[in-house]
């Protein structure tokens, strides 16, 4: 296994200095070239989750490994996409995608050469030199990516990449990150608020509920890509997992008139 | 639940058959009866929709027009000399004491001329030109890195905050007799009273820009590899500079004030100090030309700063 997460719990704290349980031991084991999601309601504390992986902050109690080693800082081999860009406004598409390579000292051609090939791969081909406040959200969230992407990272963290997006704006991204993903497979952990995405999107899927934010089940997705999302199995596993997720964050009781709501949830 | 555990929800037995399901699923969708009514369009090339484009819009009005049209826009402010030229022409029958108590724009300009023959108008320009971009220059170089150490280090500004915070309220005309002691009369001490007003402004907004850099941006830096000396050039000063410009124009701004009373009290020359000897002498349009010159000098230099603005940040919407 490439990411181990291990009984990682985290308190933040208030504005009032109160402490807030964010993560309870939350444990799971992520293999090379997964593409892993975490789902659950927002507040979950899915983003602090993020955070900690990706070397922003360091859990109050457990331990986050990369490839066995712990995880104290932000590094190259993870890279971060975030939900509202956190593209530099002052940066070009180009100089935003270049950043990275910068920072790590890669050498003149082999950048120009990198930054052309991720600017091909993310479809920004003629928009090298607009200003990010002269994209589309789509667009933006490509050139986020390929700025992700150019360090090289063993491991993509993406937070709600696709969450302000329209909906076929939003679909079309799904499938160029999976084409993406399969052309330069790579270690994916793709947080999200929708299930629909995750079962789309994922080999497994971590399903979190609040207060405190722990991991309640961990689903394989064993479906075939691409997926269709019309497919009746596709739809009833996403309908089952709803209606589960709505089980353990809202109670029981409103399980009770829904369709398969015993079959498989008896766990 | 107990935690992070296999899945309870076993997935569908087998996925070729629901591969099945969808393609018959799919077939199904195609002879369900969908119509469309749109009419077929002719394709068209991106080029000629950039042509299209360019037809829908009304071509440009011509030079003229548009200069005129600027000219317009400043319709208040010529009403403004206009009405002001016509009360004081017309007052002076009824009140020949308006002569001197307001003067009329026409007089300000043979003021300008007459004082321009006599070749001290450009000096006194030149002079209080010297000393407000002297000190805003010296406000702006050192007080844009200590608000932006204070904005970058939480440590250092708890320790410079309460001194700042004292020495602030202080208004600059009060260090007039000590900074005269200090270092006499002329420029080193107007300069110095200019750049004490100019100083907090320009601090106060380079500590907000640097406290307001978006903590996304500064995750982003981090996570691609920015080591602190980076994320500070490329993360946090782009991100403070908008404020830095403000603090400059409002220490430009401030500056003339402190400039002209700086000048009023003691100095051998500037606009201040021309308006404070024509009142000694009575000639009140030389008092209103020297009004009028700093209100145009500050116009021109907030004008200026707000080209440098644009050309220094490209990527930021105009102010
Ligand atoms: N920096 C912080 N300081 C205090 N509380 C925080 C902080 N970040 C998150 N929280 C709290 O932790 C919980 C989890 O937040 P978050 O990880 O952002 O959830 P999610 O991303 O799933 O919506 C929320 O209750 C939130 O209010
Ligand atoms: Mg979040």
């Amino acid at each position: 296994m490439q990411v181990d997460v291990a009984n990682v719990s985290k308190v933040h704290f208030s504005m009032k200095g109160e402490p807030l349980l964010a993560l309870l031991d939350v444990n799971f084991q992520v293999e090379k070239n997964e593409f892993f999601s975490i789902v659950g309601p927002s507040g979950c504390g899915k983003t602090t989750l993020l955070n900690l992986l990706a070397g922003f902050e360091q859990p109050t109690r457990g331990e986050l490994k990369v490839g066995g080693r712990v995880i104290t800082a932000p590094g190259w081999e993870r890279a971060v996409v975030f939900q509202e860009y956190a593209l530099f406004p002052w940066y070009t598409v180009v100089q935003n995608i270049r950043y990275g390579l910068r920072r790590k000292r890669v050498p003149e051609p082999e950048q120009r050469r990198l930054v052309d090939h991720y600017i091909g791969l993310v479809g920004l081909g003629g928009f090298e030199s607009r200003y990010p406040r002269e994209l589309s959200g789509g667009m933006r969230q490509r050139v986020s990516i390929a700025r992700a992407l150019a360090v090289n990272p063993s491991i993509l963290l993406m937070d709600e990449p696709f969450a302000s997006l329209d909906i076929q704006t939003r679909e079309y991204m799904q499938d160029e990150l999976l084409k993406i993903w399969q052309r330069e497979p790579k270690t994916v952990i793709f947080v999200t608020h929708s299930i629909d995405e995750a079962i789309k999107l994922s080999d497994r899927i971590a399903i979190m509920g609040p207060r405190p934010g722990r991991v309640e089940e961990i689903m394989i997705v064993e479906f075939g890509r691409p997926r269709d999302p019309t497919n009746p199995a596709v739809v009833r596993l996403a309908a089952e997992v709803k209606l589960w997720l709505r089980q353990q964050v809202f109670g029981s009781k409103s399980a009770e008139d829904a369709p398969h709501a015993d079959q498989h949830m008896a766990g | 639940m107990s935690g992070a555990g296999r899945s309870a929800i076993p997935p569908p037995s087998s996925g070729v058959r629901a591969e099945q399901a969808r393609e018959k699923a799919g077939y199904a969708a195609v002879e369900a009866p969908v119509r469309a009514t749109a009419e077929r369009r002719v394709p068209v090339a991106p080029e000629a929709f950039a042509r299209l484009a360019a037809s829908m819009v009304p071509p440009p009005p011509p030079t003229w027009r548009r200069a005129l049209a600027r000219i317009c826009r400043l319709w208040l402010l010529v009403a403004f000399v206009v009405i002001w030229e016509l009360v004081s022409i017309f007052g002076q029958r009824v009140n020949p004491q308006l002569d001197v108590m307001m003067p009329p724009p026409t007089a300000v300009i043979s003021a300008a001329s007459d004082l321009m023959t006599r070749g001290v108008l450009f000096t006194h320009i030149f002079d209080s030109l010297y000393r407000v971009l002297l000190a805003v220059g010296a406000a702006t170089a050192l007080g844009v890195p200590l608000g932006l150490a204070m904005g970058w280090s939480s440590r250092f500004r708890f320790a410079v905050d309460p001194l700042l915070e004292f020495i602030r309220p202080i208004p600059p005309l009060a260090w007039i007799p000590l900074s005269i002691l200090w270092f006499g009369i002329g420029d080193v001490q107007i300069v110095y009273i200019i750049f004490l007003a100019a100083f907090f402004p320009v601090v106060l907004n380079s500590l907000a820009g640097a406290r307001d850099v978006d903590p996304y941006l500064v995750q982003a830096g981090l996570s691609l590899g920015a080591r602190p000396r980076e994320l500070f050039l490329t993360v946090v000063l782009p991100a403070a500079l908008p404020h830095i410009f403000t603090g400059m124009r409002v220490g430009l701004g401030i500056g003339w004030m402190a400039l002209v009373a700086g000048e009023l009290v003691a100095a051998p020359s500037g606009l201040g100090y021309m308006i404070n000897n024509a009142r000694t002498l009575f000639r009140s349009d030389y008092i209103l030309l020297g009004m009028v010159l700093i209100g145009v000098l500050g116009l021109v230099l907030d004008y200026l700063m707000r080209q440098a603005a644009r050309l220094v940040m490209p990527w930021h919407k105009g102010q």
